[in-house]
């Protein structure tokens, strides 16, 4: 492994920079614009450059599950989400709040303070991505269950869990109709 | 690769998210921005993960039980967003301030 400088990034690096690039203006779009349809539409760009860019760090089971989960299922919800609280389809002008200027300042001088930590803390540590993938199917599947089978099986009950939780809040009232109050009343 | 890329990328990120948290009034947005916040996390689990070859891979573990929790996070946060639209007809967070610690008289005066 050579450990290149700045100066002489390697393809990944490049690779890795400019989706990154194009992952933080989706993000950007995502939180400033008006529209808010166009908001749900570009975080599948963000979340679809961030897929990318765990592929580039040779993670690649989480890769896909990212972009089963988030680009297939959660920015789904979303839509329907918006759908159902009827969001305004073109240019709402009150998307952000009056608060947007304090948000502004707090979010520059928290993204400051955090670049320049990382950077002072990590100026000279190189990832090493060559030697056997980290990431793969196959070694997800075997750490996943030889050392975090306890909290997989956990995670399986808190799913269950949340998806009664949502079935219940989402339910009408019994009171609304006559034949839900026969079969549900409590 | 150098591990201030990834770092860097996830801190601007999230930075991106808490921005969308704070600024934004409809309830789905604040939503998406949390998602961004939690993808950032993401991120500086894996690099580092990868940058210290855990023999457990705890990085990665978490990666995919923190895309679990959002999922069911998104799941009942959006069954509690609809539930608010359905009993006071808005998603607006500005709005919903029955909670807020005010004057007495003006709620007098309302």
């Amino acid at each position: 492994m050579s450990h290149s400088g700045f100066l002489s990034p390697t393809g990944v690096e490049i690779t890795f920079v400019l989706v990154g690039i194009a992952t933080l203006g989706a993000a950007l779009i995502t939180v400033s614009t008006k529209q808010l349809v166009h908001a749900a539409l570009w975080l599948v760009v963000a979340l679809g450059g961030l897929a990318v860019e765990y592929l580039l760090l040779t993670a690649e089971f989480i890769a896909w599950v990212q972009v089963l989960i988030y680009v297939g299922s959660v920015v789904v919800l979303l839509l329907f989400g918006l759908m159902l609280t009827k969001a305004p389809i073109g240019r709402s002008p009150d998307a952000d709040s009056g608060n947007r200027w304090a948000a502004l300042v707090v979010a520059v001088a928290s993204a400051a303070t955090l670049v320049w930590l990382v950077v002072d803390a990590f100026r000279a540590t190189w990832i090493n991505l060559d030697g056997p993938v980290q990431g793969s199917t196959e070694v997800t599947g075997q750490f996943l269950f030889q050392h975090w089978v306890l909290p997989f099986e956990a995670l399986s009950v808190l799913l269950l869990a949340a998806l009664v939780g949502a079935i219940v809040l989402s339910r009408k009232k019994a009171e609304a109709n006559g034949t839900d109050r026969k079969i549900g009343a409590r | 690769m150098h591990l201030a890329y990834p770092a860097v990328l996830a801190a601007l990120l999230f930075s991106i998210g808490l921005y969308g948290v704070l600024a934004r009034r409809n309830a789905i947005l604040v939503l998406m921005s949390i998602e961004l916040m939690l993808n950032a996390v993401n991120l500086n689990l894996v690099a580092f993960d990868v940058w210290l070859r855990d023999t457990v891979h705890a990085g990665q573990a978490l990666t995919l039980f923190v895309i679990v929790i959002a999922a069911a996070e998104i799941g009942i946060g959006l069954a509690i967003v609809l539930l608010v639209y359905r009993n006071r007809g808005t998603s607006d967070v500005d709005k919903l301030t029955d909670l807020a610690d005010r004057e007495e008289k003006a709620e007098a005066a309302a």
